[in-house]
């Protein structure tokens, strides 16, 4: 638990004071500092702070996923919308186990709700190197298995 | 400038709304639990996330606006979770994904005994 982790916590609490507050006089700046230093200290002391207490390490990586991510979302918006909207008889779902090479527990959880946060897909289980997933479309979780949602998050993580 | 400012966040007003309503009609009419998720996911992504894009346009981009980003935040990353616990449990729970047949909605299975 590295005091770096720790740091980088109280950065982003006081971070969230601001903008949520958007006063700036000393007094609630220094409560702010207060309040986001005892609940880094308090998380410290819980041992609560690590790479899925506070996953910061996937935040780098982050803006360079999300465009693509929501890129798919919108796409899988559409044909969710046209599968309510045409015959139910026209359904065609399908469970299945997708691979997850994540090396970390906040990667795998990553993948997970990416895949969940996509409409027509939904993550079932998740367990280290495989997810189970439903999907609306049988289509959609062959394009899963392809590999490029898992491959996208893995690079999100980095090398390690 | 304005105008077209508000043209655009009435478009994303008006589609995030008709997002939801598809969203509550596919929970309606998708035939088994595990299809009715995906319907869910339209509201929480496509829906929520048209509605938030037009509340900021309407801000004037100030504090306002990161906060419903924050929202937004918090949605994307809240949602999923609450539908990976929900589809786990049915899972644990009996319900099969691979025979949707078996969890046709009204087949008396979520009805009380006598």
């Amino acid at each position: 638990m590295p005091p770096a982790r720790t740091f980088s916590l109280f950065v982003v609490l006081f971070g969230a004071w601001l903008l949520l507050s958007g006063h700036w006089d000393p007094f609630l700046l220094g409560c702010g500092a207060v309040s986001a230093a005892l609940v880094a200290a308090l998380a410290r002391r819980m041992g609560a702070i690590d790479g899925e207490g506070h996953p910061i390490q996937l935040a780098w990586r982050f803006p360079a996923y999300l465009p693509w991510l929501v890129w798919r979302i919108a796409l899988a918006n559409l044909a969710v919308v046209r599968a309510i909207l045409s015959p139910v008889a026209a359904l065609d779902p399908a469970a299945g186990w997708v691979d997850a090479n994540q090396k970390t527990t906040a990667g795998l959880v990553a993948f997970a709700n990416s895949i969940t946060l996509t409409p027509g897909t939904v993550s079932l289980t998740a367990l280290p190197g495989r997810i189970h997933v439903h999907a609306l479309a049988r289509g959609e979780l062959e394009e899963l298995k392809e590999g490029e949602m898992n491959g996208r998050v893995c690079a999100m993580e980095g090398r390690r | 400038m304005s105008a077209a400012l508000d043209i655009a966040s009435w478009v994303l007003l008006v589609g995030g709304a008709l997002l939801m309503t598809i969203g509550a009609l596919g929970l309606i009419r998708l035939p088994d639990f595990f299809t009715r998720l995906h319907a869910a996911g339209v509201v929480d992504t496509g829906g929520a996330g048209l509605l938030l894009l037009g509340m900021a346009l309407q801000t004037g981009f100030d504090l306002v606006t990161v906060k419903l980003v924050l929202i937004g935040l918090v949605l994307a990353l809240t949602a999923p979770t609450a539908s990976h616990a929900v589809a786990h449990s049915a899972l644990l729970g009996g319900l099969s994904p691979d025979d949707p047949s078996a969890n046709r909605a009204g087949d008396g299975r979520d009805e009380a005994p006598d």
